[in-house]
């Protein structure tokens, strides 16, 4: 009989989940993680992510996939995804919307603007990706540009395809903080904080559901950091 | 992510052409020994069996295929290895990238692709000699998942 204390430690504290998956794969923490959350020394944090865990459990027992990785190229999503045997695209889409826009919202709302924006950013061939790592990028887009690159991800991600997306879930803030994101295991990442931004606009469910209402299913999860982490099967 | 001291490659050592940074070329660069480019490329560099090296104020728009490519400066175009692309800290690589093995300094920028491709075998000499070499763990990972894919 394992004391209370012990107990709670191993007790799985999961998010909420609107609608559950099937069981997800478990994979031992690296040392030094044994808790949900951990702040380093640095400030960075490292904490469990229920939408990662999900989105490699969707796309599991697969080699040879091509997954794009909105993070900015750093070597340790490149080392995780390249040894599960993935192509591995990469590119820091918040960087390329402070090039194509600057740190002014409104000026996410020009037409000719955004299509140079999709044309440098998303300018891949109908059907290209099995899986697209977006992180917390989306939620610093005016709703225009949201709804176009939108769009211009779902005309490049295969059928039946995921994306994985992280948005804030308090309904009052105008600005979050924007991070790196790093994939320390399948359920585990390492998140640096690089500067609060804007948001464009609040992210509930109900809007979640509509922004990718062409998409075949939304699936949330929410984290005790108030995100809203989702994956959306094309 | 690298914790290894910052090097600054040798561009002056001994078999290894040096293209200065007052330099403009427009074409085609083959050579049989190391490059270094710190000036201004348009085209292709090809050297297959060796290194080049884009050093710090090196800006190429021109796809590479070399044995090993360290990316200090700023490229754009494809690159090919057969061994290892190296993109080191305020690199600029915009382009896709082949090779066996990569490394990406924290502070590089890098868009594009990675293709991971399997090493070539080594000849069969060596199972003659003595006994068959066995390949790193590291190097084993990146046989098996390339083998799959392919």
């Amino acid at each position: 009989m394992l004391p209370e204390k012990l107990r709670a430690i191993f007790r799985k504290e999961n998010g909420a989940v609107a609608h559950s998956g099937a069981g997800p794969r478990y994979s031992s923490p690296p040392a030094g993680v044994s808790a949900r959350k951990v702040t380093k020394k640095d400030g960075s944090t490292i904490r469990q992510s229920r939408g990662l865990e999900q989105f490699f459990f969707d796309i599991r027992d697969v080699v040879g996939l091509s997954v794009l990785d909105l993070a900015g190229a750093n070597q340790d999503n490149i080392d995780f995804l390249i040894d599960l045997g993935h192509k591995v695209y990469t590119q820091d889409l918040v960087r390329s919307i402070d090039e194509a826009f600057g740190r002014d919202m409104a000026e996410q709302a020009n037409a000719s603007r955004i299509e140079y924006f999709l044309k440098q950013n998303f300018d891949y061939p109908k059907d290209t990706f099995d899986g697209v790592m977006l992180w917390d990028s989306l939620q610093f887009m005016s709703p225009a540009l949201l709804t176009a690159t939108v769009e211009r991800l779902y005309e490049v991600m295969r059928p039946k395809s995921y994306l994985l997306a992280f948005f804030s879930a308090s309904e009052r803030v105008t600005e979050v903080p924007s991070y790196l994101f790093r994939i320390v295991d399948n359920k585990t990442i390492h998140l640096t904080e690089r500067g609060m931004r804007p948001t464009g606009q609040v992210f509930n469910n109900r809007n979640l559901e509509k922004l990718f209402g062409k998409f075949g299913s939304v699936k949330f999860f929410l984290t005790r950091e108030n995100l809203r982490e989702i994956i959306v099967r094309r | 992510m690298s914790s290894t001291p910052h090097r600054m490659p040798e561009p002056e050592s001994r078999g290894t052409a040096t293209i200065g940074k007052a330099v403009r070329v427009v074409g085609q660069i083959f050579t049989k020994e190391d490059l270094y480019v710190d000036g201004d490329v348009e085209g292709t560099i090809e050297s297959q069996e060796n290194k080049v090296t884009i050093g710090p104020n090196g800006r190429v728009q021109a796809s590479i295929r070399a044995r090993d490519v360290i990316i200090l400066g700023q490229v754009q175009g494809n690159v090919e290895t057969s061994d290892k692309v190296d993109i080191r800290k305020d690199a600029k690589l915009v382009g896709d990238i082949t090779t066996s093995r990569i490394s990406i300094e924290d502070g590089a920028l890098f868009k594009g692709s990675i293709d991971i491709k399997k090493p070539e075998p080594k000849p069969a000499v060596a199972a003659t000699v003595g006994q068959p070499a066995q390949p790193r763990p590291a190097e084993a990972s990146v046989a098996a998942t390339g083998a799959a894919r392919n």
